[in-house]
């Protein structure tokens, strides 16, 4: 074993990141050869490795395992005692959508209009925003963003498609570095039939009467039809000659990908009764469906499971829907769909709780979820759901270096992240909080 | 997005107090423990037991008597006709106590539509049909410090419970925890976040204003009080025939925290305005007994520490407003490593079934050991709302109100096991499980009742509110039913 540097306490290479490598912080700049040893790797490929190594070179994984040669120059990070993961992945935020979620000037989360099919997460993603280092140091390297997720200028209007999503590496100067991939996956808020509605105005319920609410809903599953059935027309027209000799559509353009089965459909819906419609409307337009959200989704797992279509699951810290469910109905959902052997990824659905991701997916570890799938519902599964698993999720050559070193398990409260590798760099994991937190633990003691 | 989960959450994050009562009302039947019959004598044994006070105790028992901690230590002997819950290889910690909370409040939690509300009360709206007393319960919650909304710069009365599920409301407040105040400094007060949207505009709109508005009050409740002070002495003087000062009820609960007789719970955000309720406090001569939420409070602890103020605060919450934009993590460490003793709350029904998680966040968030990080959601609350004595440690002499858990609480892998609140146990997990099965029973024999009901009178399925008999009971929104699309 070769080892030119040896980098043996998170300080030195602290110091190291800061002074030397702080270029590379954020920006994509001369790759390094990094070599993590004696370390215990979770592949997420395989059982996980004792006393093993895993090289980086060129912002991929190099290697993976316990005959592995240190590469000559490498930097080499002694990992004695620590354990190695991929980096976890939050499926739906609203990352670099959404900065302070009551100011509507630092918020890009939701279009006006109900179809917006056409609107891109990418375009719109601030990479300086507070809330991308402070996500990182809580051990996720790559989330998407999701337009029509969340936050709080949604309130007023009513998104039916609200976007396409992104997937991102938490880091880079621009988006060009921090693109995984431009679009993901087709928001669709199905609609719901909704008998209750909050009225800001007098922060109250108003009851809607059933039948009045299902027409509603109705009429928006007509309207959604008629814009995939305009797109198919679209397709067509633009298939006979080009755009050239026909007017574009940038809405339609953007459906082509979903009425071709190509572009999945992320479908938000929470009640049985919505779930069951959009099934059913999926499977009626052939659109390849992952639902999110999925509150009542355990309802209908027999038919998920047989349909093979994936959930991202509401945060496990979040009230049972209804009075009379059981206290414990959303932190025992994850291990009955797992059960059903229906696939699920952890999602924090929000910007600021992202860093409770390893939380939500420890909860459901202790009403009942397997440890591992556990881990992988918030790496592997998630990668898997959104087809980026070739680039990333699990420890294996060939894949984006997204790695986490860590002092013990990364879902439980007290662990920390020691290193953190974003597409094969040593990312910083300082951040806003951090800066504060030294700042004012200096201040002199007050007069 | 419009789902209901985020819109709750996003809501209740924004609003952190100016929530509603959210989910449809129904009655639940009472399953807490009896109280006709007398508290049982219990020993809890082989558990590891967190006394927050004096350390921990592996393999210890505790001893409960007439709803009291009688004895607690590695050996304890029990009575032969005690009931023994065997914990091995559980833990046992005191029961959390959540200092900001808005549960079992019916309807609104603010009277938003004047500046100073003191009129109103949450001890008077009490409703112990609230599910999320249950649930916090099965979060090992026991006490919790309800509190009204942070719409006004001064703002209601509050009171603090005992979670006693089943039990009526009169038997929800802490007996003897004296009774609180809530204020609002910062954007909720100022209405920077709503109005609009067919909102009336409110005075006050700026942090002056909310400085000016407390001000204001605490001159007239002062002066008030002056009357009253010369009104009792001419009296006692034997003076008769007097004229009593006019009763004023916004002004009363005034005096009594000029006379120290109700605590002040006062929300605040940032650095300045925190500073600013400290002067107003020092002139008027009343103690602010503790700051809530308090998320700049990290940079003023040492001011902070020196008044003696409490703050109660989030473990991980910001960036949902302005004002939570320089939240950090770190704020519970940062207070306590100054002197100030601090709480992590919940403000939330869902969040404070997960304080013992929260409470840990500090462990890694500023390096607070573990019998810290428990007082932040136990001893400490307690000494903020002046009832340490009673609650808050496993000691003898106290009230035996006890969480076990199937682990080391302050992991994410914890789960609660049983709830005792004077030495009865309201929540067992095990008994929730295995009752389910009736449960479901009976909701379906409600239901098909209903839907009989239906078929036979659609009418009656479909009746308008305005349209019910007087004497019936108001349903809940059966939605799902009239409709048949259960």
């Amino acid at each position: 074993m070769k080892k030119t540097t040896c980098v043996a306490f998170p300080i030195t290479i602290f110091f190291a990141v800061v002074l030397g490598f702080a270029a590379f912080a954020n920006g994509q700049e001369a790759p390094v050869v990094y070599a993590i040893t004696h370390a215990k790797l979770f592949t997420l490929a395989g059982p996980p490795i004792e006393d093993g190594i895993l090289v980086i070179r060129d912002g991929k994984i190099a290697a993976v395992g316990t005959n592995v040669d240190v590469p000559a120059g490498a930097h080499v990070i002694d990992g004695k005692g620590l354990q190695v993961y991929p980096g976890l992945f939050d499926p739906v935020t609203q990352m670099g959508l959404s900065e302070i979620s009551a100011v509507s000037a630092t918020v890009d989360t939701s279009e006006t209009g109900a179809f917006n099919p056409d609107a891109v997460a990418a375009e719109a993603i601030l990479p300086s925003s507070e809330h991308i280092p402070v996500t990182r140091a809580a051990g996720i390297t790559e989330v998407l963003a999701v337009p029509a997720s969340g936050g709080f200028d949604s309130r007023g209007s009513s998104n039916i498609l609200g976007g396409q999503a992104s997937a991102i590496h938490l880091a880079g100067w621009t988006i060009n570095d921090m693109l995984i991939k431009k679009s993901v996956a087709m928001v669709l808020d199905w609609p719901k039939i909704e008998t209750q509605t909050f009225d800001f105005a007098t922060f109250s319920r108003k009851p809607k009467p059933y039948a009045e609410a299902k027409q509603e809903r109705d009429k928006q599953v007509d309207e959604l039809s008629d814009w995939l059935d305009n797109a198919r027309h679209y397709a067509q027209a633009w298939g006979h000659g080009g755009p050239a000799e026909y007017q574009r559509d940038l809405k339609l353009e953007a459906l082509v990908p979903v009425v071709r089965g190509e572009l999945p459909v992320l479908v938000f819906a929470d009640r049985a009764r919505d779930i069951r419609s959009a099934i059913e409307f999926c499977d009626k337009q052939k659109l390849k469906m992952i639902l999110a959200g999925g509150a009542e989704a355990y309802k209908l797992k027999e038919l998920l499971r047989s349909k093979g279509i994936p959930v991202v699951l509401q945060p496990t810290l979040t009230e049972p829907l209804d009075e009379d469910d059981p206290y414990d109905r959303s932190l025992t959902q994850p291990a009955e769909l797992a059960d059903a052997r229906v696939k699920i990824a952890f999602g924090s659905f929000d910007n600021s709780f992202a860093r409770r991701l390893g939380q939500q997916a420890a909860n459901a570890v202790a009403y009942g979820l397997p440890y591992d799938e556990a881990l992988k519902a918030v790496t592997l599964y998630p990668a898997q759901i959104f087809g980026i698993a070739d680039q990333i999720g699990s420890l294996e050559t060939g894949k984006i270096a997204n790695v986490i070193v860590t002092n013990g398990d990364p879902l439980e409260l007290t662990t920390d992240v020691r290193y953190l590798f974003i597409k094969g760099q040593l990312t910083s994991t300082d951040n806003k909080h951090k800066a504060l937190y030294e700042k004012y633990l200096n201040r002199p003691k007050a007069k | 997005m419009n789902t209901s989960m985020k819109k709750s959450r996003v809501l209740i994050v924004f609003i952190a107090a100016l929530t509603v009562a959210l989910a449809p009302r129904r009655t639940h039947s009472a399953n807490g423990p009896s109280v006709a019959t007398p508290s049982p004598v219990i020993l809890v044994q082989n558990a590891t037991i967190l006394t927050v006070s004096h350390g921990n105790i592996e393999h210890g028992s505790i001893l409960i008597k007439d709803g009291k901690i009688a004895e607690v230590g590695a050996s304890v002997k029990a009575p032969k006709d005690a009931q023994v819950i065997d914990a091995g290889g559980q833990f046992v910690m005191p029961g959390i106590i959540d200092c900001h909370s808005h549960i079992a409040i019916d309807g609104s939690v603010n009277e938003g539509s004047i500046a100073v509300s003191s009129i109103a009360n949450t001890a008077d709206v009490l409703n112990p049909d609230d599910i999320a007393i249950y649930r916090d319960l099965a979060g090992g919650v026991t006490v919790a410090n309800v509190l009204h909304g942070s719409a006004n710069p001064v703002g209601g009365q509050t009171v603090v419970i005992k979670l006693r599920w089943g039990q009526p409301a009169s038997k929800l407040p802490f007996e003897g925890a004296l009774p609180g105040i809530k204020f609002a400094l910062g954007e909720n007060p100022k209405h920077s976040n709503f109005g609009g949207r067919g909102a009336e505009a409110r005075y006050p709109a700026t942090r002056m204003g909310v400085e000016e508005t407390i001000r204001g009050a605490f001159a007239e409740a002062r002066d008030y009080k002056a009357s009253w002070d010369v009104y009792d002495k001419r009296t006692a003087a034997g003076e008769k025939n007097l004229i009593p000062p006019r009763r004023d009820l916004r002004l009363d609960p005034l005096v009594e925290v000029l006379e120290g007789k109700r605590y002040v719970h006062a929300h605040c955000y940032r650095e300045d305005e925190i500073l600013m309720l400290l002067r107003v406090a020092k002139e008027f001569g009343f103690k602010v007994r503790t700051l809530q939420h308090v998320l700049e409070g990290y940079k003023v602890a040492d001011e902070l520490a020196a008044a003696g103020v409490g703050a109660s605060t989030f473990s991980d919450w910001w960036s949902y407003k302005m004002e939570a934009f320089d939240a950090v993590p770190y704020n519970a460490a940062l207070m306590t490593r100054r002197g100030v003793v601090v709480s992590v709350n919940s403000d939330d029904a869902e969040e404070a079934t997960h304080l013992n998680q929260e409470a840990a966040k500090s462990m890694k968030f500023g390096g607070l050991s573990h019998d810290e990080a428990l007082k932040l959601v136990t001893i400490n609350p307690a000494l903020q709302l002046g009832i340490d004595k009673r609650v808050g440690s496993i000691d003898a002499g106290k009230d035996a109100d006890l969480v076990i858990y199937n682990r080391d609480p302050l992991s994410a892998y914890a789960v609660v096991q049983k709830t005792l609140i004077d030495g009865r146990v309201y929540f067992d997990r095990q008994r929730d499980i295995a009752d389910r099965p009736n449960k479901e029973k009976e909701k379906k024999t409600l239901l098909d009742k209903e839907k009989k009901a239906v078929e036979k009178n659609p009418e009656a399925g479909a009746a308008k509110p305005g349209e019910k008999k007087p004497e019936e009971k108001p349903k809940p929104p059966s939605v799902e039913i009239s409709g048949g699309a259960l």
